[in-house]
């Protein structure tokens, strides 16, 4: 197919006033305020309700919340929470007899659809999804967010039940 | 003696219930299910939990004990004033049961309240979550807040009842299964209820703790998270296992038996109903002998001499040797296991036909038995290895001719299915003098270490087929796993050697595509099997 070539008018073929009109263009923003950011230096601003990449938290006390009930594994559609459970050391002090605890905990972030159900079915409200959106690694290794990085993203989460400390 | 029945109605179903049968089990009959506690088939009535309860009505019987008809002809029916409790109430003629009533509904709704006031809020931490009866029923019965605002009793949690049983006493809802069990099966009095009301509490008598080889029982009778199994607990969440019919391979009783598996590994085995054989029990001794199948030291690779060696080279290697040592002129003698598949020692014995020699034998493994389900024989599979015709009669009769034998050097090689030849009486010594020791094992040992060629076998849990147990009854075990690595069942390494074997001399070689196929054979060939077929043996297996 050949395709035809628009007609210029002698202004088009100048080439001079398209210029004009987009340094003009140009010109008029330098004087307002600038809306792009230094990504990812500077991070959006998002709402609180934007679900973001899934962390375990720890109460005040300093605890892991989680106790490897493994619900969020059940639940995770794309399988993507592995928990292997373990057992918390009895000798620890009275406000700490929660016996349970994950031994590791495992999310691949490859597979993570941040739908965050996990957070939704946690009876013991120990996983959230955070705002961190660009979970990023060289190696597929790095994706794998263990235990340590998990509870390292959630930080601490005020417990204001503190269930088992009525035991 | 015949069973009278009874005509009664539940729920407007008419039921037909034998004379005795108390209204749950009658219930049953109708596709009713009324809900219980503490009530168990196979124990003492104790009727503690008040779960069950129903209103039942009796005909009203006239002055010549004939029941009174009402205006339309029907037997007028008088019901009680008060609920009754299913499970010891016992079927009577015209008897009318109402179990979804209001009243019913009111009372159970009343008994769960009762029941949850104290029951801790663990189910995510508790084992029993999942198939907890109390959980069930919570969500029939249970409400949705509770009215409770005083505070709630606490009770000790992890009691350690014995190494094998670790006790939540909080989780606890008195229904007294497990003190009926271990006082009226298990045979030692030992559990009970200690304090009164609230504080009841379930413990044993001081320095007498459960010691049988039956108390892991109280654990699966448990309806909630108060016994738990010291093994399985906080290993894994009930709904992420597996579920598949096996038969325990640890004595010739075969108890039937559940595998619990999730993504190749057991985590437990509990027993499978089978009224003909362990009713719903099993023995500690089988149930917590799984551990070897998630061995890290599992046989992976068949191995020549040391060597990791592909299945087509190690099996050909073995035909080419055997043949070797045949048309030497010497003899070649095997040992077969009794813990194998009746199909794997019928293809190990078709082997040595082939071969044309029929040194065989199996080696007896005999312990103390107890009176109940423990049979003295550790072999599961001894009357399948007589019938295949691998083991000699008294089982173990022929290993001293055999150690004779490799000691004259008449004897130059010898396979092994399954078994330890060392501990058998064959020793190092005498194996280092024979050409060819082929060994199809799961685990490495004495035996693999001296053998030239190593197969890799599966244990019970990852290989379908049949054991026959001390009374005579065929069972069928399912594979659970796959197999590890690249092993492979036993019955296909046999099949396939037997296949290279009969090539090397020439004979028509047997085709075995299945299991099936290989246990029509052996129905075939066995006078006691005469006519029988994979698929007539039931999930509780067959009487020969």
């Amino acid at each position: 197919m050949k395709v035809r070539r628009p007609k210029l008018t002698l202004l088009d073929r100048l080439y001079l006033p398209q210029i004009l009109a987009g340094m003009w263009r140009t010109l008029k923003h330098i004087p307002r305020k600038k809306f792009t950011r230094q990504y990812p230096e500077e991070k959006f601003k998002l709402l609180g309700k934007y679900r973001g990449a899934p962390t375990l938290v720890r109460n005040q006390a300093g605890q892991v919340k989680c106790v490897s009930c493994q619900l969020c594994e059940f639940v995770c559609p794309p399988k993507a929470i592995r928990v292997l459970p373990g057992r918390r050391d009895d000798s620890a002090p009275a406000e700490a007899r929660i016996e349970k605890e994950p031994e590791d905990f495992i999310i691949d972030m490859t597979r993570c659809i941040y739908c965050g159900q996990c957070e939704e079915v946690c009876p013991e409200q120990a996983i959230f999804l955070k705002q961190d959106f660009a979970v990023t690694g060289y190696k597929r290794s790095e994706l794998e967010f263990h235990k340590d990085k998990l509870l390292e993203l959630g930080g601490i989460h005020d417990d204001p039940i503190c269930k088992w400390k009525k035991k | 003696m015949s069973v009278e029945n009874v005509n009664l109605t539940i729920d407007g179903r008419a039921v037909q219930a034998a004379v005795g049968t108390n209204l749950i089990e009658a219930a049953r009959l109708a596709g009713i299910e009324i809900p219980h506690f503490c009530y168990h088939p196979k124990l003492a009535i104790a009727g503690n939990c008040r779960m069950c309860l129903v209103e039942v009505g009796l005909p009203q019987l006239g002055p010549d004990r004939k029941p009174v008809l009402d205006a339309q002809g029907q037997p007028r029916v008088n019901f009680g004033p008060k609920l009754i409790i299913a499970c010891n109430t016992t079927v009577s003629e015209g008897m009318v049961v109402l179990t979804r009533t209001p009243r019913v509904i009111k009372a159970r709704r009343g008994v769960m309240e009762f029941l949850l006031i104290n029951h801790p809020l663990d189910c995510p931490i508790c084992d029993q979550a999942g198939e907890c009866r109390l959980q069930e029923l919570a969500v029939d019965y249970g409400q949705g807040c509770s009215r409770f605002v005083e505070e709630k009793e606490h009770k000790p949690k992890r009691v350690v009842l014995n190494e094998k049983i670790t006790l939540d006493d909080e989780r606890c809802i008195l229904c007294s299964r497990c003190i009926r069990f271990m006082r009226d099966v298990a045979g030692q009095d030992c559990l009970g209820f200690v304090k009164r009301g609230s504080r009841s509490t379930l413990a044993s008598y001081p320095g007498r703790e459960p010691a049988t080889n039956y108390d892991l029982n109280i654990v699966d009778l448990c309806p909630v998270g108060a016994l738990t199994s010291t093994d399985f607990r906080f290993r894994q969440r009930v709904w992420f296992l597996k579920e598949t019919a096996s038969i325990c391979p640890h004595c010739a009783t075969g108890c039937n038996t559940t595998i619990w598996s999730r993504e190749g590994v057991v985590y437990r085995q509990t027993p499978r109903d089978n009224a003909a054989i362990n009713q719903c029990w099993m023995c500690d001794y089988g149930r917590l002998n799984y551990k070897f199948i998630n061995d890290p030291d599992r046989l992976t690779a068949p191995q020549l001499g040391r060597q990791d060696a592909t299945w087509a080279d190690a099996i050909a290697h073995v035909a080419e040797r055997l043949a070797a040592v045949r048309a030497a002129g010497s003899k070649i003698a095997g040992l077969g296991s009794a813990c194998a598949t009746t199909e794997e020692l019928f293809l190990f014995a078709k082997l040595f036909q082939a071969l044309e020699s029929g040194l065989l034998d199996s080696v007896p493994r005999t312990d103390i038995a107890d009176n109940f389900l423990l049979n003295a024989d550790r072999n599961p599979n001894m009357r399948g290895a007589q019938l295949a015709g691998v083991a000699a009669n008294p089982p173990g009769s022929r290993i001293a001719e055999i150690a004779a034998g490799i000691e004259r050097g008449e004897i130059k090689a010898l396979l092994v299915l399954g078994e330890d030849a060392v501990a058998a009486g064959l020793r190092a010594e005498l194996l280092a003098k024979l050409d060819l020791l082929v060994v199809l094992d799961i685990l490495p040992g004495a035996t693999t270490d001296a053998a030239h060629v190593v197969l890799p076998g599966v244990s019970f849990a990852e290989k379908g087929g049949t054991f026959i147990n001390a009374k005579g009854r065929v069972q069928k075990i399912n594979p659970a796993l796959a197999a590890p690595g690249q092993a492979r069942p036993e019955w296909e390494i046999l099949r396939n050697l037997l296949a290279a074997v009969s090539k090397a001399w020439k004979k028509p070689a047997p085709d075995f595509p299945s299991l099936g196929k290989v246990f029509a054979a052996l129905a075939d060939e066995t006078p006691a099997l005469k006519g029988w077929t994979w698929e007539d043996i039931g999930s509780e297996g067959r009487d020969l």
